[in-house]
């Protein structure tokens, strides 16, 4: 790769893309057309007071010697804020404590995600893999201008000039200045029309520690979310929903709501009742205290069981092709043996500990809206179309996010709109703070579509695996939405993530799909999205073959990946790190013990895990250990690499171990932490982490550490206890002795 | 009007009795740092001490802790306990969201307050009751041994 950036010099803000990288293309209507240049970290261009050097989009230098990164993408615990400021402070030569960091506004035409087209977002795990040139080239450039500003002012060549920690030195003439000393100078001088970017070699924060820049204020209570505002004037806002997506209100008595102190107004939206109160808890007496009557007339009333058995039916009919290798038929017409497999896979809920809210303001030019922001674009375009506004009237403040995994990108903007709706029925008397409880979060939907697959294998005589055929059943996240067009020959492309890109050397595979479109449950992408279920399909069914064609698990993996060196890197290390092949110290009386594999790339990043159990008699088991291994390319932050696949790990194991929204005749019958429980300290397994070093460009870390997980613990238990799991979450009544 | 004694601060609210103590903070004194996150007290969001004993405030009526001792996340840095826990959070980079740590440093300090030397199961048995989404966990445990290891 070139270390040479041309910058190309457009009011002084754009910056040439440098990378080609994974293109996923958005398509959405030109909803940038007129966007206002507002300052960095300012929303919809508020005035602010002019800062001493601004020399792009992305940072900022004040006379007191901070450096302020701008950060286009939103912090929701996986790092980023950190990530981003680490690749500025690199090629600034920054000291890393003169660092802050700061959210962007809504602006797609400089915060745009370059993964994403004209859209601005945070998700894919693309947030550094996208900025990886883009920002160490605004740190470069900045470097440059100050350089420049000293050059001209000592009237010594620029070349003597050296940067180190925040410090510009001229060695030979033994001067010196801060940053903030020459940042008013710095301003003056030119954008470079080129900068060179530091070789890996040179690198002083990128690969070590650099400490979050959250950490503190997170230890304190001083970090600000969404359900922290507090406007003047504001109202908090419960709503009533209905039982079964699909529903409406078809009357409402309010008296009794109204008449609970502190209740202000109580309003009905599209979604709903909402009740507006001056605080949190009166909202929610007046919510409880309201009688509402609902239309279900076009309300979705299947249940789990009946949604499975339609999937079932469909698998037995063929669905449309997402890969199709050599002749998948002619493998299965005589071979040696067949192995087959059917799973099920539950919907799911994302579950942040911040249960979804949103605050809304309006105002005769437009709507100011507090969110923990994760998809810019989208929202501006949703909630303009609902106010009649231009989407650059709809100015966003980027908060930290108490978790998404997912579900603060929703593509049909759900509850934020929710929020716009409320302000405009009460006609923006006041802002409004609209506020889920659990239980509203965890009924919402737009959750983890449930999937059903089937795979087969068709084995040798010398037991090779020729023959590989996986259909899959599941609602699909992009039909529909704004993202259609995605959509190629009927299949979606995250619905079969994972499985139509399986990475084993097989001569004759079929991988195909149907994406049932007559199921009203909205579904969306949640942690690490297809490979949440083709993960652990494709994985338990190969350690099957393997098991059945009398192969170690690990050795058979690596046989099948002789094209794809990363999976096998990983695979090779977690191996080593976890002593595979060597005995597990026996468990306690009647105990069985096991060790399982999975290896996966999702998000162009490469994790392999093994996993340690201990299954007791009665069927109930605890993960004792597991083992990861990692290649992200260039681990910007390594120990935040660690972090997000030990956290990954926990994710996982959520979904294995307790995960699952049900439905009875349409109604969600999960409601809070007691029956949708995510683990908990007690449940969680040591977990070790070890990277591959690596020259590639960095790759997403904020998903792939979540798919391998539920594979590797249900092989694991496959191996203490010959059973093999196909439905998750684990029901542990499979696994008695 | 309730007097309530909030970390060391005589403070009077017009909230009626059976308002839970996390909404009083949270919207009325606007102390924020203590969090909302289940309402059932399933999750330890939003954990504070009550004389000096962790509970959740999600469930505790306002009336029922008047002119007792509160001390929320804002209030508890003062103590050399908390000051070790808040600083060993700060070494090893626990947070991630950051949404539950509030009540997750708030558990760890009275579990350090009465157990200045922990096991794994110790920390396990008082830490059960606050869930973190973002599974945390490993770094949780380890800096709470860090912390003990400061305070020994």
């Amino acid at each position: 790769m070139s270390n040479t950036i041309r910058i190309e010099n457009e009011s002084r803000r754009r910056f040439l893309k440098g990378m080609a990288g994974l293109m996923l293309a958005v398509y959405l209507p030109d909803v940038l057309g007129a966007t206002t240049a507002a300052g960095p970290g300012v929303a919809g261009g508020q005035a602010t007071e002019v800062p001493p050097f601004e020399p792009n989009a992305f940072l900022r230098i004040g006379t007191d010697d901070t450096v302020t990164v701008i950060a286009k993408h939103i912090e929701m615990g996986q790092g980023t804020y950190t990530g981003l400021a680490t690749l500025v402070a690199e090629e600034l030569d920054a000291a890393w404590s003169q660092v802050r960091v700061e959210g962007a506004p809504a602006d797609a035409r400089r915060y745009n995600n370059l993964f994403w087209g004209p859209t601005q977002g945070t998700g894919g795990s693309t947030a550094i893999a996208n900025s990886w040139e883009q920002l160490r080239t605004a740190g470069a450039s900045a470097r440059a201008m100050l350089v420049a500003a000293a050059a001209q002012r000592w009237q010594v060549p620029a070349a003597e000039i050296d940067v180190s920690e925040g410090v510009v030195t001229h060695a030979p003439s033994q001067r010196k200045a801060s940053f903030g000393e020459l940042a008013q100078a710095a301003a003056e001088q030119p954008v470079p029309a080129e900068v060179r970017l530091k070789e890996p070699k040179d690198f002083k924060l990128i690969g070590k520690r650099a400490p979050r820049k959250d950490t503190a204020d997170k230890t304190t209570g001083k970090a600000r979310f969404t359900q922290d505002v507090h406007l003047p004037g504001m109202l908090t806002a419960v709503v009533a929903h209905p039982p079964r997506f699909g529903g409406k209100v078809k009357a409402f008595d309010a008296t009794r709501a109204k008449e609970v102190r502190g209740v202000v107004e109580v309003v009905q939206i599209p979604t709903g009742v909402a009740v507006l109160a001056r605080d949190t808890w009166s909202a929610k007496k007046g919510r409880d205290a309201l009688q509402v009557e609902w239309d279900e007339s076009n309300a979705f009333r299947l249940g789990s069981d009946a949604i499975f058995a339609r999937y079932r039916e469909l698998a037995k009919t063929p669905g449309a092709v997402a890969r199709r290798e050599g002749d998948p038929d002619a493998a299965f017409a005589a071979p040696a043996r067949v192995l087959s497999a059917a799973y099920d896979f539950p919907y799911l809920a994302h579950a942040a500990m911040e249960p979804m809210n949103c605050v809304v303001q309006l105002s005769a030019d437009g709507c100011e809206i507090w969110n923990g922001e994760q998809f810019q674009t989208v929202d501006q375009m949703n909630v303009a179309t609902l106010l009649g506004l231009k989407p650059e009237q709809v100015a966003i403040h980027m908060l930290y996010a108490g978790g998404s995994f997912g579900r603060r990108a929703c593509k049909d903007s759900d509850y934020v709109l929710e929020a716009a709706n409320i302000a405009k029925a009460i006609d923006g008397r006041a802002p409004v703070k609209l506020v889920w409880l659990r239980e509203d979060d965890t009924r919402a939907g737009y959750y983890r579509p449930a999937f059903h697959h089937v795979l087969e294998a068709a084995l040798d005589a010398q037991g090779r695996l020729v023959g590989w055929r996986h259909r899959l059943v599941g609602q699909s996240i992009l039909a529909g939405s704004p993202f259609a067009a995605m959509l190629k020959d009927g299949i979606d492309p995250v619905s079969v993530e994972g499985a139509a890109n399986l990475p084993y050397a097989v001569p004759n595979l079929l991988v195909d799909l149907h994406s049932p479109a007559d199921i009203g449950v909205p579904v969306l992408w949640w942690r690490s999205v297809g490979s949440t279920h083709t993960a652990y399909s494709t994985e338990t069914f190969l350690d099957e073959i393997a098991v059945a064609a009398g192969e170690d698990p690990v050795a058979f993996r690596l046989a099948l990946l002789e094209h794809h060196p990363r999976h096998a890197g990983v695979l090779q290390l977690a191996a080593d790190k976890a002593g595979w092949g060597t005995p597990l110290a026996p468990g306690a009386n009647g105990e069985r013990r096991g060790r399982g594999v999975a290896v996966h790339e999702s998000f162009n990043s490469y994790v392999a895990q093994v996993a340690e159990v201990t299954v007791r008699p009665d069927g109930s088991f605890r993960v004792d250990r597991i083992v990861c291994a990692v290649d992200c390319g260039i681990a910007v932050n390594p120990d935040n690499v660690r972090s997000q696949v030990e956290g990954g790990v926990g994710f996982g194991l959520s979904a294995a171990l307790h995960g699952a929204i049900t439905l009875k005749d349409g109604v969600v019958e999960q409601s809070n932490f007691h029956d949708y429980a995510p683990i908990r300290i007690n449940e969680m397994p040591q977990v070790e982490v070890h990277i591959v070093a690596s020259a590639e460009k960095p790759t997403g870390i904020g998903e792939p550490g979540v798919p391998p997980v539920a594979p590797a613990v249900a092989n694991a238990l496959a191996a203490a206890t010959g059973k093999r799991v196909r439905r998750l979450p684990i029901a542990t009544d499979e696994l008695k002795a | 009007m309730i007097t309530l004694d909030v970390n060391g601060t005589s403070t009077s609210v017009d909230a009626d009795p059976d308002t839970p103590l996390l909404w009083v903070l949270r919207d009325t004194l606007q102390l924020t740092g203590t969090k909302f996150g289940c309402g059932m007290s399933l999750c330890g969001a939003c954990t504070v001490h009550l004389d000096g004993q962790p509970v959740r405030s999600c469930i505790t009526p306002v009336s029922a802790v008047a002119g007792r001792k509160i001390v929320t996340i804002e209030g508890v840095g003062q103590g050399r306990v908390a000051g070790a826990v808040q600083e060993a959070w700060r070494r090893l980079d626990v947070v991630q969201c950051g949404y539950c740590q509030s009540g997750q440093i708030m558990s760890a300090v009275a579990l350090l307050e009465h157990n200045r030397a922990p096991s794994d199961a110790d920390i396990d048995n008082a830490m059960a009751g606050n869930i973190c989404r973002c599974a945390t966990y490993v770094r949780i445990r380890a800096a709470i041994h860090e912390a003990a290891k400061s305070l020994a």
